[in-house]
């Protein structure tokens, strides 16, 4: 009598190859009416690759897909539309000048309509508002709403052209914890209803809290099918992985001496307020982990110990001595390493090769030139030193970055600015988009670092990140950064809630008081 | 139908895709050529002979190919940091106006003293062009194509004015032409009584020293590292404004030396004829080349042979010299197409 609901979607060995690499290997799954089926797979597992076939972005080289019994003809965005298939990109597709309820309707009218009918459509989207506990007001502009609430009109988006079954591709990535919770109460409320939902994440306890299946895709093929309520984290670790990860161990350790110290720092640029008075210290042997939703001020603080921007007001103090101006060359040589929140677009030079990249921070000074001219030999055996010492896989010193794959791209850059024994080290984003072999590298020389004595800034929206390797922890809100906690005093409820801006009314009475 | 990016690209195809542009812009003028009711195996014939076919043919190409070689690296040296000197022309001209300024007896030095301040005058005036435009887009983000561009236009209606002016030669008729520049002032033949000149031989070890700069020197990985990313570039702690300006000289000097080895290598005065668009020709040139400094040569001699071949056939066999426009044209657009290829492939459906 345990009549399974019907199934919405039907998969049927997808196989879809780039080139010679194979992104979806024969992979067959059903989605059910009323089920929030999680898909967990590491980047470049081929995830994105399905659902944008399912979504008919993509047309697979074998299999079929069918839509409440009917085949979905492939590479038609329109006809899974129809099909009642609503996809949230990880990056929203809003139009930032349009209000809510107009981006909502936007595209569902005709274009020879002399007329929209906004009334009806407003009242409408209320309605899905109300029923779903989607609250977003339809008639504020979207430029003026917060990132979860910019989620929440993509959702609605996508119910108010009947979605049955909807997908969301990472969609807590740009989520504080408590507005993840938010989220999970949503897609529970929708599945009540009867719709079914694909959780795309590479987040375990998320998939594990949402979901009541788990696919775990690996390398383009669905390795495993697991109930939620009889699997354990670490077994879903090492299907995604497909081999057992070690996390590097930490060790309690004293901090030393403050190596760098921002006090009262604040940044203007275009009339806007990036930075709001800072004070932070690090201290040799210790990482401050600073979490935050992105855009608060993060990577305008990077920047400023990076060299890139100049404060507007305050001081920096490195090694005990007032800095007066910083630049991209004056921080390399004051040992400080910096790795960048995008290796592809600032940290590597993706079309000139490994060698040329390995000196890209040094290049004009000995061993790698003298008097203007290049020492490729010196160069290259550096290049030779990194690639062995950092384990980069890369076919040879001449090889382009762009070659690369992600986790190697960031070992090289690793190796780079670590070789030098940095005092300083700024990372931010160290590990966004590695994969968790690749991540338990980086942390494992984050921490040798530390053990070396090094000082370092961990920028992360990992809370996991931050929680496993900071010895304090601080949150940017607004551009302002909150007293630093220890790292036994940090939970995630807590800093949650700061990085939502819990308690930094009481940390600066006054905002806005630089100039 | 759409492009896939190559993860990498076996040697062969390197070969085996430019020769097939040519091939095929072969074949795309062969069809042009019939049209003008013409056999175009006589006319291929033809334009090679002229070219190539005699000493006097070949010496002719290679005096072609001199202002090539500058405007081609001009072009070359400026796009490989992405920016985009349009105003090879202008440079040039400006070139060739320094020389005559003060060639034509305002110096009385010796030759192998004349002769370095003349080039080192020509750099000058040609660098100092493109300082303006490079400038305005450093500090203002003016777009150097359109500013470059146009100051050709201005500067040949600069020269005009000169020639009908301060540069009038007295002896001139009335013709819009500058004196000739003193006999210290020319490049010596390299062959007595032919027209080939020491700036061929300047134009090579220009490209040689072009080269060294791109391979081995700071100056050189900091061009192409500002013109594959310059955000890295910046981040990385590389002064982009100032690679920008560096460029600038660089290129900005090298087409005004094309000017100035007119001037005193081939013409001997300042004329509004000086350059059948040397300036612009050198961009194809450059992008034939794909921005190698040796590779300039060899497509500036190419380009020079095939006007220099088209100009003779079109005496005996009737067809227009202009083909010589859609073959140069024509081996631009494969050439590009096929360089397209070896870093992408088709892929249908």
């Amino acid at each position: 009598m345990s009549a399974e609901p019907e199934i919405v979607l039907r998969l049927r060995g997808i196989t879809k190859r780039f080139g010679s690499l194979l992104a979806n290997d024969a992979v067959s799954f059903d989605l059910r009416r009323g089920e929030i089926v999680g898909l967990l797979g590491e980047n470049g597992a081929g995830k994105t690759t399905l659902m944008n076939i399912l979504f008919g972005h993509y047309v697979a080289d074998e299999g079929t897909i069918e839509a409440f019994g009917q085949p979905l003809p492939p590479g038609e965005p329109k006809a899974a539309l129809a099909a009642g298939i609503g996809m949230v990109h990880q990056h929203f597709t809003l139009a930032d000048n349009l209000s809510a309820a107009d981006n909502i309707i936007l595209g569902t009218e005709s274009l020879w309509r002399l007329r929209s009918s906004r009334a009806e459509a407003l009242a409408r989207v209320r309605q899905l508002s109300a029923s779903f506990g989607l609250t977003v007001d339809p008639q504020a502009n979207v430029s003026a709403l917060s990132v979860g609430e910019r989620q929440r009109v993509e959702i609605l988006k996508a119910l108010y052209r009947h979605a049955r079954v909807l997908i969301l591709d990472e969609p807590t990535a740009v989520l504080t914890p408590q507005e993840a919770k938010g989220l999970f109460a949503t897609l529970r409320s929708l599945v009540a209803q009867g719709l079914s939902v694909i959780f795309i994440s590479h987040k375990l306890y998320e998939v594990m809290e949402v979901s009541r299946r788990i696919l775990v895709l690996r390398s383009g093929r669905l390795v495993a099918e697991r109930d939620a309520s009889k699997t354990t984290q670490a077994e879903l670790a090492d299907l995604m992985v497909g081999r057992p990860v070690a996390e590097p161990k930490r060790k309690p350790q004293d901090p030393g001496p403050v190596i760098a110290e921002l006090a009262g720092v604040s940044v203007m640029s275009e009339g806007k307020l990036l930075l709001d008075g800072i004070d932070i210290q690090l201290r040799s042997g210790e990482i401050l982990g600073l979490a935050g939703v992105s855009g608060n001020g993060q990577n305008t603080l990077a920047g400023v110990l990076a060299g890139l921007y100049s404060p507007s007001a305050g001081k920096i103090t490195l090694d005990g001595r007032p800095v007066a101006r910083l630049s991209p060359r004056a921080a390399v040589r004051r040992g400080i390493a910096r790795i960048p929140e995008d290796r592809h677009s600032q940290g590597l030079i993706a079309d000139m090769s490994v060698t040329e990249n390995v000196i890209a921070e040094r290049y004009s000074e000995p061993p790698f030139s003298h008097n203007g001219l290049l020492d490729w030999n010196e160069a290259r055996e550096f290049a030779n030193a990194i690639i062995h010492d950092y384990e980069v896989r890369c076919p040879s010193p001449q090889a382009l970055v762009r070659l690369l794959s992600g986790g190697n791209m960031q070992k090289l850059l690793l190796g780079r600015v670590l070789s030098g024994n940095p005092r300083l080290i700024i990372a931010n984003q160290p590990t966004r988009g590695l994969d968790i072999g690749a991540v338990a590298y980086v942390h494992g020389r984050l921490l040798a670092a530390r053990a070396a004595g090094a000082a370092i800034l961990l920028i992360s929206e990992d809370l996991d990140e931050i929680i496993s390797l900071a010895d304090r922890i601080a949150v940017a809100y607004r551009g302002r950064i909150s007293e630093p906690l220890m790292r036994a005093a940090a939970d995630i409820r807590t800093i949650g809630l700061m990085m939502s801006g819990h308690g930094f009314e009481m940390i600066r009475p006054e905002p806005g008081h630089a100039a | 139908m759409r492009l896939e990016p190559r993860s990498d690209t076996p040697l062969s195809l390197l070969f085996l895709y430019p020769a097939l542009a040519i091939l095929l812009s072969f074949l795309i003028t062969a069809f042009l050529v019939l049209l003008s009711g013409a056999s175009p195996f006589s006319v291929f014939y033809l334009v090679a002979r002229g070219a190539a076919g005699s000493s006097f043919a070949l010496l002719e190409t290679l005096t072609r190919a001199t202002p090539l070689i500058f405007t081609g690296l001009a072009a070359a040296v400026a796009f490989r940091a992405k920016l985009w000197n349009i105003g090879g022309e202008a440079q040039l001209y400006m070139g060739a106006v320094a020389t005559v300024a003060l060639g034509t007896g305002l110096l009385p030095l010796p030759a192998p003293l004349l002769l370095p301040v003349l080039m080192a005058a020509a750099v000058f005036a040609g660098a100092a062009m493109l300082l303006g435009p490079t400038f305005l887009k450093i500090r203002f983000g003016v777009d150097e194509v359109v500013t470059t561009l146009l100051l050709n236009f201005i500067v040949i209606l600069f020269v005009s004015l000169l020639l009908d002016g301060p540069l009038k030669d007295p002896m001139g008729l009335g013709w819009p032409q500058s004196p000739k520049v003193i006999p210290e002032a020319r490049l010596p033949r390299i062959i007595q009584g032919k027209r080939l000149h020491f700036g061929f031989i300047i134009a090579l070890a220009v490209a040689a020293f072009v080269w060294f700069v791109n391979v081995r020197t700071t100056t050189g990985y900091e061009m192409r590292a500002v013109g594959h990313n310059a955000a890295a570039a910046r981040f990385l702690g590389i002064p982009v404004d100032r690679v920008m300006i560096k460029t600038a000289l660089l290129s900005g000097g090298l087409a005004g030396l094309a000017g100035m080895s007119e001037v005193s290598g081939l013409k001997g005065n300042l004329t509004l004829d000086l350059s059948p668009g040397f300036g612009y020709a050198g961009i194809v040139v450059a992008m034939l080349a794909l921005l190698h400094p040796m590779g300039v040569v060899a497509a500036a001699i190419f380009v020079a042979g095939i006007f220099v071949g088209a100009d003779a056939m079109s005496r005996s066999a009737g067809v227009p010299s202009y083909i010589a426009q859609v073959m140069v044209a024509t081996a631009l657009l494969t050439m590009v197409t096929a360089v397209m290829f070896t870093r992408y492939r088709l892929r249908w459906g």
